[in-house]
């Protein structure tokens, strides 16, 4: 591999971008793909652009020989909106599973680097700070406060993005009143639907670490179900482990 | 916490691109295929200098060895090479692995 492909690849994932190293391994030619950014001109661009939405490096052949496509994602994210009790073993565990966390609360009170050591918390408005952030396709968003005044901003503006997975704390009947002033916003109800609330997988959690637990795996669910379709039911099989084709 | 797992293999690659810098010679292997329980995904990363200092792994060491060793002829001739591993039985339970599974790992100079 030229050495200056590999400076252009270390510069792409320090910028955040989606890029996929595709190796000829018959003749060792390296090429850059960028297929969630623009389509692309070669024989296996949708190859590459499924690689990449799927996270997975995989193998294509061509008319010249097999090419390797290798994905380089951007870092997974996790924006927790609301620096409450939840958000400490939430923020924690997610930093664990390998996510950038950042923790978004205007109230200086709660919002402080003592309660979360090590990760990136902010006294933003969460409009201005979801703004900031930019989810993207590789984020989860999760809304914990309770209250319209600091959840909703987060909202409306991570509605429009591409986030995976959307998150609001909250009973059936605060979500049903978020399901009235998201559609008085103007969202439609397939794009409101993209909040999973009550948030959090069913394994009946009563505290914050149980909480966290149960939105943690909700998240990881729906990532791998963007990814690779809906996760099938256990059996034998799929407790050995799965076959790689 | 963070870094070490999603920062992997941004640090394989940043770690052979540093030692090119340094004028050292290179090489990189990748997993290229993997059938049956592997210990390491495809895409995993090694990168090895003429020392046979290296970063990263493509399984769980049982083939690092065999890997590091092609790699001295690929940094050589550079010409890379397609190399595979049948991992056997008795390979596997040396390392751990519950069953064998084959890999496919593809070296290369890093020019």
């Amino acid at each position: 591999m030229e050495r200056d492909i590999l400076r252009q690849l270390l510069a792409d994932r320090g910028a955040g971008r989606t890029v996929v190293l595709a190796k000829n391994l018959t003749s060792g030619r390296n090429v850059l793909l960028y297929p969630i950014e623009k389509a692309e001109q070669s024989p296996f661009s949708e190859a590459a652009r499924e690689a990449a939405l799927n996270d997975k490096s995989t193998s294509v052949t061509g008319p010249d020989g097999t090419w390797f496509l290798q994905v380089f994602n951007p870092p997974l994210r996790m924006i927790l909106v609301g620096a409450v009790h939840i958000s400490q073993p939430l923020a924690r565990m997610a930093a664990m599973s390998g996510y950038e966390v950042t923790i978004i609360d205007p109230r200086r009170a709660f919002a402080t680097a003592a309660r979360f050591p090590g990760l990136t918390v902010t006294t933003d408005w969460p409009d201005e700070a979801m703004e900031k952030l930019k989810p993207n396709r590789r984020t989860a968003v999760v809304a914990l406060t309770h209250d319209p005044k600091i959840d909703d901003p987060a909202l409306l503006v991570t509605l429009k993005s591409e986030a995976f997975y959307i998150g609001a704390l909250g009973s059936l009947k605060t979500h049903a009143k978020r399901r009235e002033r998201m559609l008085a916003a103007g969202f439609d109800e397939a794009t409101f639907k993209r909040i999973k609330g009550p948030v959090g997988l069913k394994i009946g959690a009563r505290s914050p670490a149980e909480i966290a637990v149960a939105v943690l795996a909700e998240v990881i669910q729906t990532l791998h179900e963007v990814e690779s379709g809906p996760t099938p039911p256990p059996s034998p099989a799929s407790r050995r482990g799965r076959v790689e084709a | 916490m963070n870094e070490t797992i999603v920062g992997d293999q941004e640090d394989v690659l940043g770690r052979a691109f540093e030692w090119k810098g340094q004028g050292r010679r290179v090489a990189l292997a990748t997993v290229v295929t993997t059938w049956g329980s592997s210990p390491r995904p495809v895409g995993s990363l090694l990168a090895v200098d003429t020392e046979s200092q290296f970063v990263g792994s493509v399984s769980g060491g049982c083939i690092e060895g065999a890997v590091i060793r092609e790699a001295m002829d690929v940094i050589e001739d550079g010409k890379p090479r397609l190399l595979d591993f049948g991992v056997t039985d008795t390979q596997a339970w040396d390392v751990g692995l519950a069953c064998g599974g084959k890999i496919q790992v593809y070296v290369e100079r890093l020019d």
